[in-house]
């Protein structure tokens, strides 16, 4: 299948699940946790969510590189938020705990709170968001969205760029390789700036065939109808069942549960220093 | 009386694009049921006609349409296109672009998916005609995992599904091997049989296509219809070549013994196709073919020798493969989809690196040089030269290559010039290449690897989608460069290629060579014609049919063939 969205067919129970309920799950799960500072009840979604993905049955290489990402951008990010505002945690818990006093960049207790906070945020979402992507057939995930009144047309053009990303790939290697026979350099023997005007060389006969490309796939589609009705079936369309309802009602409870501690604690955020 | 399933009076239509019209007062009428083949060389205005009749003109093509298209008795231009796709299904000339979904069975149900049939009801259908088209067990696969065969066959059941009474074919060959496009001519016909469905086959390539009996043949020229008849009277005439039209080869063998075919019977069935004295002609006309002497081979050009690859993580393509491609050789190389043709030439341009095994040029090893040294003396040429062309003028394109050698200006120019003389296209030089046609751009192409004088050109299907006046203008092309002493290898399906133009034919078949012998003795070989997924000609079985020795027969007609083309 398709290694963009990185779908890896198997039957697992999240499997099973309509993309609809996933989608709207991994959305309402994450609203919750990215507005939620209560960090015992962000510790309990993420407890959740990582035995949820280990029951997707993922394996680590499908992953491993997004993973990879994802922390790189996530350590970048909380160092970035000590270095514009190490003190933010300050102002944010009304209390000052000091930890190694350094001027500008006084460590503090309460500054490296608010950043695990960030932290366990995520950890929650990521496992989530890669669940979703990973056990979501792309055609069905576009017959969810439509579900979700999301323009059928909009939706089929997820899956038909996903249909047609490998095409254009093929297309690319095809067309690189006949330049390179010409006598562009653009393995790593050649300079960066050479690469990049060899690339460049790439684009416009890859823009002509794919433009040519779009031209014979909008007749095709014409020709079966695509867009003449107000709404469409879907042929991988999956009604909600029974662990649908109930994973939409457990989604529901942790946000309403999510929603209760703002009121026990008057705000948004869970202050142990008070 | 019947309604008839299609029916133009008087129609002359434009587009908003062109200068003239492409259809000049056409008129043509099909009954229900019937299996039309419309025939005639490229811009002769077949596919426009499909068009018409399908609603894409004037749904979706504008331009200035008069006169009347009806199809089953209703004004085509007065339905949406929505409600004329239920009674004409068309399938596509490139199976890979009518496919639009993610898997088969999506595919299949494209057409219902859009008329929002409860799923339900949709997969109980997708079921029955992939059944009926024996792609049962495809439905959960991407297109990138299917044959072009299967492809074809997912195509047609996405357009069965709607279960109209008219189905039509454009160009369903085009894109095919000829084993594949046997196969479709025999679905095709199959399909006729057993739903009673009007079909409209629009192709050139006439021969393939009677394979399987058609009902009437519609021949078009210059945006006119010049004759709708039988295939039988049609063939008797001379109107086919006239217009640039290939007859079957079958055909010609036998007017090349002499034979009138004037008092010859059954002409569109090379099973039953009959003459006086039809067999001691042919049989006579072999025994007294000259024996074309081999030219002996020159010395080697290209050799490789015990060359093993496999992709990584991938299956091994090449455990042993041994060739030798001699100085001024012109040479087919076939082999069936997937068996590693492109992987070949890839080796060869330097692309991939041989996992053992050597490569060399002129008895030096290729091993240390890089693709651009490499391209200085083997020129890769794809298929499709929209692949190829990046600049906008025909002059920078060609002059690409050698600027980026370095070369100083004026040899620039004079080299450049020179490759455009060579390849005609010397009045063209300041033109912008979009305003080229497609065999023209092939050339660009070609001159622009030629202007670098390599002494080998790789040519991956250098005829494929062309008919048969510009597939001769092609060869004749590439035959002239030949003469001059480029040595050719033709990545190919096309067995007249093949027959008539290559001294050599290389099949590959798992791991290495299958057979490299001359054509003849290829396609007169049933085992390597299954092999290579290519299709056994008309002369083999009309040689069979009449005892007479396949080998020497189809030698001789091509030998025939060959003194009458110079």
């Amino acid at each position: 299948m398709n290694s963009l969205f990185g779908y890896d067919p198997k039957d697992t129970w999240l499997h099973r699940l309509t993309g609809a309920t996933k989608m709207l799950a991994f959305l309402g799960i994450s609203v919750i946790v990215m507005a939620s500072y209560d960090t015992r009840f962000v510790c309990a979604v993420m407890l959740a969510s990582i035995i949820l993905f280990a029951q997707a049955k993922i394996r680590w290489h499908q992953i491993s590189l997004v993973v990879k990402i994802i922390t790189i951008f996530a350590v970048v990010n909380l160092l970035l938020v000590f270095v514009f505002s190490p003190q933010y945690g300050v102002g944010l818990y009304g209390s000052k705990h000091v930890l190694l006093n350094a001027g500008y960049f006084t460590i503090t207790q309460e500054q490296l709170f608010y950043e695990l906070n960030l932290a366990l945020k995520y950890i929650v979402t990521v496992p989530l968001a890669l669940i979703f992507l990973i056990t979501t057939n792309p055609s069905e995930f576009a017959a969810s969205l439509n579900k979700l009144h999301v323009s059928y047309r909009i939706s089929y053009s997820v899956a038909l760029a996903l249909r047609y990303i490998p095409d254009v790939q093929a297309n690319f290697r095809q067309i690189s390789l006949a330049q390179q026979a010409r006598g562009y350099e653009l393995s790593r023997k050649a300079k960066l700036f050479q690469r990049l005007k060899g690339m460049g060389q790439i684009l416009m006969p890859l823009i002509f065939t794919s433009l040519d490309r779009i031209d014979q796939i909008s007749q095709a589609m014409e020709l079966r109808r695509f867009g003449t009705g107000k709404r469409r079936t879907w042929y991988m369309d999956q009604p909600l069942r029974t662990p649908d309802w109930l994973v939409l009602v457990g989604v529901v409870v942790i946000i309403l549960v999510g929603l209760v501690l703002f009121k026990v604690n008057g705000g948004r955020f869970y202050n142990p220093f008070r | 009386m019947t309604v008839p399933a299609i029916q133009l009076e008087h129609v002359t239509f434009q587009y908003d694009s062109q200068a003239e019209p492409t259809l000049h007062d056409v008129n043509l009428t099909i009954q229900p049921g019937e299996k039309v083949l419309i025939v005639g060389p490229s811009g002769s205005g077949k596919s426009t006609l499909g068009n018409l009749i399908n609603g894409l003109i004037p749904h979706a093509f504008p331009g200035k349409l008069s006169g009347s298209v009806k199809v089953n008795g209703a004004e085509v231009k007065d339905q949406s296109l929505a409600a004329l796709s239920v009674n004409v299904g068309t399938v596509l000339q490139d199976p890979d672009a009518q496919f639009v979904a993610l898997t088969a069975g999506e595919d299949i149900a494209f057409a219902l998916e859009n008329s929002a049939v409860a799923p339900s009801e949709m997969h109980a259908r997708v079921k029955k005609w992939a059944d009926r088209l024996k792609i049962g067990d495809l439905l959960g696969q991407a297109p990138q995992s299917l044959s072009g065969g299967q492809k074809q066959r997912v195509a047609m059941a996405g357009v069965l599904i709607d279960e109209g009474d008219v189905l039509l074919f454009d160009e369903p060959l085009a894109s095919l091997d000829p084993a594949t496009g046997e196969a479709s001519v025999a679905l095709i016909d199959e399909l006729h049989q057993a739903y009673h469905v009007t079909e409209v086959i629009i192709e050139h390539r006439l021969e393939d296509v009677l394979r399987r009996p058609v009902d009437r043949l519609v021949v078009m020229a210059d945006g006119r219809i010049l004759a709708d008849d039988t295939p039988e009277h049609l063939l008797r005439g001379q109107l086919l070549q006239k217009i640039g039209l290939r007859e079957p080869l079958y055909l010609e063998a036998a007017e090349f013994a002499g034979i009138d075919l004037k008092q010859a019977a059954h002409l569109s069935d090379a099973e039953a196709f009959d003459a006086p004295e039809l067999g001691s002609k042919l049989a006579a006309f072999t025994e007294d073919a000259p024996t074309v002497v081999a030219e002996k081979p020159q010395a080697p050009l290209l050799t490789v020798d015990s060359l093993q690859f496999a992709y990584p993580k991938g299956r091994q393509i090449f455990t042993d493969l041994n060739l030798e491609l001699h100085h001024g050789e012109m040479v087919a190389l076939v082999g069936r989809n997937g068996v590693g043709k492109s992987t070949l030439s890839h080796l060869i341009a330097g692309f991939l690196t041989p996992d053992a095994g050597q490569i060399s040029l002129e008895g030096k090893d290729l091993a240390d040089w890089s693709v651009k040294e490499r391209a200085d003396q083997i020129g890769y040429i794809l298929q499709d030269p929209n692949q190829m062309i990046s600049k906008h003028l025909i002059f920078d394109e060609v002059a690409l290559g050698p600027r980026l050698r370095g070369w100083d200006e004026a040899r620039v120019n004079e080299a450049v010039l020179e490759a455009l003389k060579v390849c005609g296209l010397y009045p063209f030089r300041s033109w912008p290449i979009n305003a080229l046609s497609y065999g023209q751009k092939k050339r660009v192409t070609i001159a622009a690897i030629l202007v670098l004088e390599p002494a080998l050109m790789i040519l991956d299907e250098p005829t494929a989608g062309q008919d048969w006046r510009h597939f001769t203008d092609m060869m004749r092309f590439l035959t002239k460069l030949n003469a001059q002493g480029i040595t050719m290898m033709l990545i190919t399906h096309d067995m007249h290629l093949m027959l008539e133009y290559a001294q050599r034919a290389i099949v590959l078949g798992d791991g290495g060579v299958l057979m490299d012998a001359t054509p003849a003795t290829v396609l007169t070989d049933p085992a390597v014609i299954q092999h290579a997924s290519l299709a056994q000609p008309s002369l083999y079985r009309l040689a069979k049919r009449l005892g007479l020795d396949p080998l020497a027969f189809t030698q001789a007609v091509i030998d025939q063939e060959r003194r009458v083309r110079q």
